[in-house]
């Protein structure tokens, strides 16, 4: 990895509750993540995964240790600066919240409209055009509830991916699907990220779609494993 | 064709149903609040329109007098007095006196109002009235208000047909040979025009020198407020100066503020706006609990609080303006209900209408005010 990375991670703590109640979540963390890649964090649920992926994506205040996302300084930063993050960040979601008073373009669109250097007038060809990429040509007018969970789950590919974002997050994109459903919206996240070269981040239990990642980090009791890489995945 | 999304509209109308209630119940909440107004002004109205078509420019009463139907007595000199006040053109003395209805035909007694007036000059602007002039000129002669109560109605129709109804006013036998219409009033059950003369003859202990209504009529191009000053320092304090207006304010004031049907109406306007805003809050408040998780999403992807409270405020905006419209055709077709059901007065007017839709759109926005505040249970790290 030549380029420098756009995330980076150096001796992050972080706490839950207060006085005595204070529990400690995340212990020293240090991580990168370039560009273009794709890694797969794994680790058993309760380990701190979710809490480090909301970190990242700007979602929670940092309180011990540095995180930077395209080179901007997320502890301290100001509520303007963290919906500035935000946007230049695609979600996606373990129950894809989609919103469901709106068609799947309309979904799609309301990504776009946070970008203010996409012109009105293409909002529409624009997300038409993401949803044919997710392979949904025919049900660009279609409510969520009448759209299958892999469906779903493609839209909301298609709103994460619609405004060309430097860096995914997804949240155990899979989990809600059947094993080909899974396939599919792991082989469109991998082809995407491939062809706007965007970085993903994806925390997962599921290990069938361990193959898509890059790099594999493991997460236990708030810690990361070191060295961590594809040739090893857990069984 | 390609623009921005009005999430506000598309998330109310994605459900028909609950749209649907959500509209007839402030369609309800509007309904009522103009019910309540109208019978209040229909009220004021119907009481005033005896002031309303004097023909006075300014109007002397005694200082205790209360409202048409509690009169006290003032001296016919402090009118006659009036006279000698620069720009004063003419005086006309009115007697107003609360009689007693009797007839073979109703076997109750009923409370009427009996205006006494000269006939030989114009105190009322009512053509039906001053047609009648010459023949009310003789002793015991009356006419009727066409639009008393519905127990006047017998005699309505007989006079109407050309018959003379007799009946006994203050145990006197009269004639009743002409109608008027002037409308009803909450405090007597009818109205009856006489001659001062017949009227003195009715109410046996009044003496002609003792009126209640003196009327003062100014010369053209004169300043009414001046004169009414001038009138105010020149007669004595044992009589009130009213311009014309003063009066027909002087009767609404007694209705609004010495009688609780004022208090009971203006509750009932409060009633409806609180049923309104009960309405739209629970509407506003399931939509947002509804989709917490799509407002936190929206959060997360980087829409700020301003645009959601935005969207939540035009929600309540949008019920409010499609609520109204329904409200206002149905409140139409109740006030014209009320007109021929009560002969009340009741019309729509444009400053009721636009009363009401602020009255609306503050009740909406006092709901989402409330709803919003469950807008920041979407928290965005709680979505994951």
């Amino acid at each position: 990895m030549s380029q420098p990375p756009i995330v980076i991670i150096q001796h992050l703590n972080y706490y839950f509750g207060e006085g005595g109640l204070k529990r400690q979540i995340l212990f020293d963390i240090n991580l990168e993540i370039y560009p273009g890649e794709i890694l797969i964090m794994m680790g058993p649920s309760g380990s701190g995964k979710t809490t480090l992926l909301t970190l990242i994506g700007g979602l929670r205040s940092l309180q011990e240790g540095s995180l930077k996302v395209f080179d901007r300084e997320l502890r301290g930063a100001s509520k303007e600066q963290l919906v500035e993050i935000r946007r230049n960040i695609g979600y996606i979601f373990q129950a894809h919240n989609l919103l469901r008073f709106l068609t799947a373009w309309e979904n799609v669109q309301t990504a776009l409209e946070l970008h203010p250097d996409v012109a009105v007038e293409d909002y529409r060809t624009k997300a038409e055009s993401m949803l044919k990429t997710v392979g949904l040509e025919q049900r660009i007018d279609y409510y969520p509830e009448n759209l299958s969970g892999g469906q779903k789950q493609k839209v909301a590919i298609a709103r994460a991916l619609v405004s060309h974002p430097k860096l995914v997050l997804a949240d155990e994109p899979t989990a809600a699907l059947d094993s080909k459903s899974g396939r599919d919206v792991v082989g469109l996240m991998q082809q995407l990220a491939r062809e706007q070269g965007c970085s993903i981040l994806v925390v997962t239990h599921d290990n069938r779609i361990l193959d898509i990642a890059d790099r594999l980090i493991h997460m236990e009791d708030g810690q990361l494993a070191l060295n961590s890489s594809i040739s090893d995945p857990e069984a | 064709m390609s623009r921005k999304l009005f999430l506000a509209w598309l998330q109310l109308s994605r459900e028909r149903a609950r749209l649907l209630v959500a509209l007839a119940g402030i369609a309800f909440a509007v309904v009522l609040m103009f019910m309540q107004l109208g019978f209040q002004a229909a009220l004021y109205e119907s009481a005033t329109r005896i002031h309303q078509s004097l023909n006075a420019d300014a109007v002397l009463i005694h200082p205790r007098s209360r409202a048409l139907i509690s009169m006290n007595n003032f001296s016919r000199r402090r009118l006659y007095q009036a006279l000698s006040v620069q720009g004063v053109d003419a005086v006309i003395p009115m007697y107003v006196g609360l009689g007693t209805w009797k007839s073979s035909e109703s076997q109750r007694d009923r409370a009427i109002l009996v205006l006494g007036i000269d006939p030989t000059k114009i105190s009322l602007h009512i053509p039906e009235i001053n047609q009648y002039r010459d023949r009310i000129k003789l002793e015991d002669i009356a006419i009727l208000d066409r639009v008393s109560r519905p127990e006047f109605q017998p005699f309505v129709r007989e006079v109407a047909r050309g018959e003379v109804v007799k009946p006994e006013v203050n145990n006197r036998r009269i004639k009743v040979v002409g109608l008027f219409t002037v409308g009803s009033s909450f405090g007597s059950d009818a109205l009856l025009i006489t001659s001062d003369v017949s009227f003195l003859r009715l109410f046996k202990s009044r003496e002609p020198g003792e009126i209640n209504v003196g009327l003062i009529k100014v010369k053209p191009d004169v300043n009414i407020p001046n004169i009414v000053v001038n009138l105010k320092k020149m007669l004595p304090q044992d009589v009130n100066v009213l311009t014309h207006d003063e009066f027909v304010e002087f009767e609404k004031n007694y209705w609004s503020k010495n009688t609780a049907i004022g208090f009971v109406f203006t509750l009932g306007t409060i009633m409806g706006f609180i049923v309104g805003s009960v309405i739209v809050y629970q509407v506003l408040y399931t939509n947002v609990s509804d989709h917490l998780a799509e407002y936190a999403t929206l959060k997360a992807m980087g829409y700020r609080d301003k645009y959601l409270l935005r969207m939540v405020f035009q929600e309540a905006l949008i019920l409010a303006a499609l609520g109204y419209i329904p409200g206002f055709a149905v409140s139409l077709g109740l006030y014209d209900l009320t007109k021929k059901a009560t002969s009340l007065p009741t019309a729509m007017d444009f400053s009721r209408g636009l009363w009401v839709l602020a009255l609306t759109i503050l009740m909406c926005f006092i709901s989402g005010a409330i709803a919003v505040r469950k807008l920041r249970a979407a928290d965005p790290a709680d979505i994951f």
